[in-house]
């Protein structure tokens, strides 16, 4: 934690803004009636890949927690340390992917989706039940389904808005290596 | 623009307590409250959250709309937890003591009754802290308190920045969405689900490749000024602890242990008057 770049501290604070701002404003309205889909995630997995592990479980903790505060039911300390594990996940799993460099190609992109998908399952299927039931005694079939679901809408929308984020960010910096002697 | 923190700036005794120590018991008391099904204590917890509340002069309709939401998301909760599993609290105490039948599986037993009264006074017992928590903390302060409380200032900075970040970004994100709905794009029920994910990934874009020309010019300031050079930093809303902040993170800390001392001594968690 003592070596972190002051840059990464800063991507950590505006990162949690961001997921902040994407959590309580941008929630597609879902044929389901009163759910709507969440999008954080998406610029989640984003950041992670790019910032790396730390920067990830930060974001993901401090924006979830700071949202839970603000919007008054209550900070769920199972879904808040989820959301960490799942940057924390995602950074790890995307080392090798450098979108500093502007490289991110069809292999980089299923290797994304695949560490999202799989973080997701892992934080949102198996961990935040888990932590559901240790904390609340709640009903194994009902967290889990929950948790099923949860896990099913945060993998399409990571997918979709995850993957353009990092399209759009790899095209805004040159690629190394990118020139060419004539 | 709304207010993200519901801050309420007024002169009582929690209102003097500092920031650190407000958390740290937030936090002792939401573990003590989330690890123990202990009925009498959860109920003495939910008592004494009430108490703290009309000390700290907060009225009642200040919050009302934080209580109206949580208050709809737990009947909500307890409707689902019965609707799966209307045997759990039979599974949690052992036994079974049926009052009345509502239809087919659908039972209602004492079991089940106390079972839902441990999750409805598990929330109970929290919000008021955290509502209270919310409403006498300086946001600015709240920053100074993590790194008091042995957080890494690079951190508690990052929170900070956040803290700072979060109305910037909710205006921006305002004009961004405003500016493509004008160019015609529809996030509303209107359009199928997928065409609305990828709108609302038309107006995520330019917000976050924004958000990530901030950093750059942030953290250059940041650097420019030598931030991150020394072991420790001051802060602008920091503030001394008196010794009614040490006791009440004693308090605090006993509430934990507590908790701890009783799952020991009675073998489980679980408060059980039915044996």
């Amino acid at each position: 934690m003592k070596n972190l770049s002051v840059r990464t501290i800063v991507a950590i604070g505006i990162g949690a803004a961001l997921f902040f701002v994407l959590a309580r404003f941008v929630a597609i309205p879902s044929p389901v009636p009163n759910t709507s889909i969440t999008t954080q995630y998406g610029l989640l997995a984003f950041m992670s890949a790019l910032f790396g592990p730390v920067a990830g479980l930060l974001i993901g903790f401090i924006g979830h927690f700071l949202n839970d505060l603000s919007a008054g039911w209550g900070v769920w300390w199972s879904w808040v340390i989820c959301s960490g594990i799942f940057g924390l996940l995602v950074g790890f799993g995307c080392k090798g992917i450098s979108l500093e460099d502007g490289k991110f190609g069809k292999s980089q992109i299923i290797r994304f989706n695949i560490v999202q998908a799989v973080s997701h399952l892992i934080c949102w299927a198996a961990i935040a039940p888990t932590l559901d039931i240790l904390m609340y005694q709640e009903p194994v079939n009902k967290v889990y389904l929950q948790g099923l679901v949860a896990s099913a809408a945060n993998i399409v929308t990571t997918a979709i808005i995850g993957t353009i984020l990092c399209i759009a960010y790899a095209k805004t910096r040159p690629q190394a290596g990118s020139l060419n002697k004539e | 623009m709304i207010r993200i923190f519901n801050y309420i700036d007024r002169e009582s005794p929690i209102h003097r307590l500092t920031g650190a120590s407000k958390f740290a018991v937030l936090i002792l008391w939401s573990i003590a409250a989330m690890t123990t099904f202990c009925t009498p204590f959860l109920v003495a917890l939910t008592i004494l959250g009430l108490i703290l509340f009309s000390v700290s002069r907060i009225r009642l309709r200040e919050v009302r709309a934080m209580l109206i939401l949580t208050m709809a998301i737990m009947l909500l909760n307890n409707i689902l937890i019965y609707l799966f599993a209307p045997e759990q609290g039979v599974a949690i105490y052992g036994s079974r003591d049926v009052l009345f039948t509502i239809i087919g599986r659908y039972t209602v037993t004492k079991q089940q009754l106390l079972y839902h009264a441990n999750v409805i006074l598990k929330y109970t017992s929290t919000i008021p802290m955290i509502i209270l928590f919310v409403a006498t903390t300086n946001p600015s302060e709240f920053a100074a308190s993590l790194n008091r409380l042995g957080v890494n200032y690079r951190i508690a900075y990052a929170v900070a920045l956040a803290m700072r970040y979060i109305p910037d970004t909710q205006n921006e994100y305002h004009d961004i969405s405003l500016s493509q709905q004008a160019r015609g794009i529809e996030m509303s029920k209107k359009e199928n689900l997928f065409k609305r994910i990828a709108a609302a990934a038309s107006i995520i874009l330019p917000l976050i490749l924004s958000g990530m020309d901030r950093v750059d010019v942030i953290a250059n300031a940041m650097e420019l000024r030598g931030f991150g050079k020394n072991k420790k930093r001051t802060w602008y809303m920091g503030r001394k602890f008196t010794p009614v902040d040490i006791l009440c993170i004693i308090f605090g800390i006993m509430l934990v242990v507590f908790t701890t001392v009783y799952a020991m001594v009675n073998g489980s968690r679980f408060w059980n008057p039915f044996i």
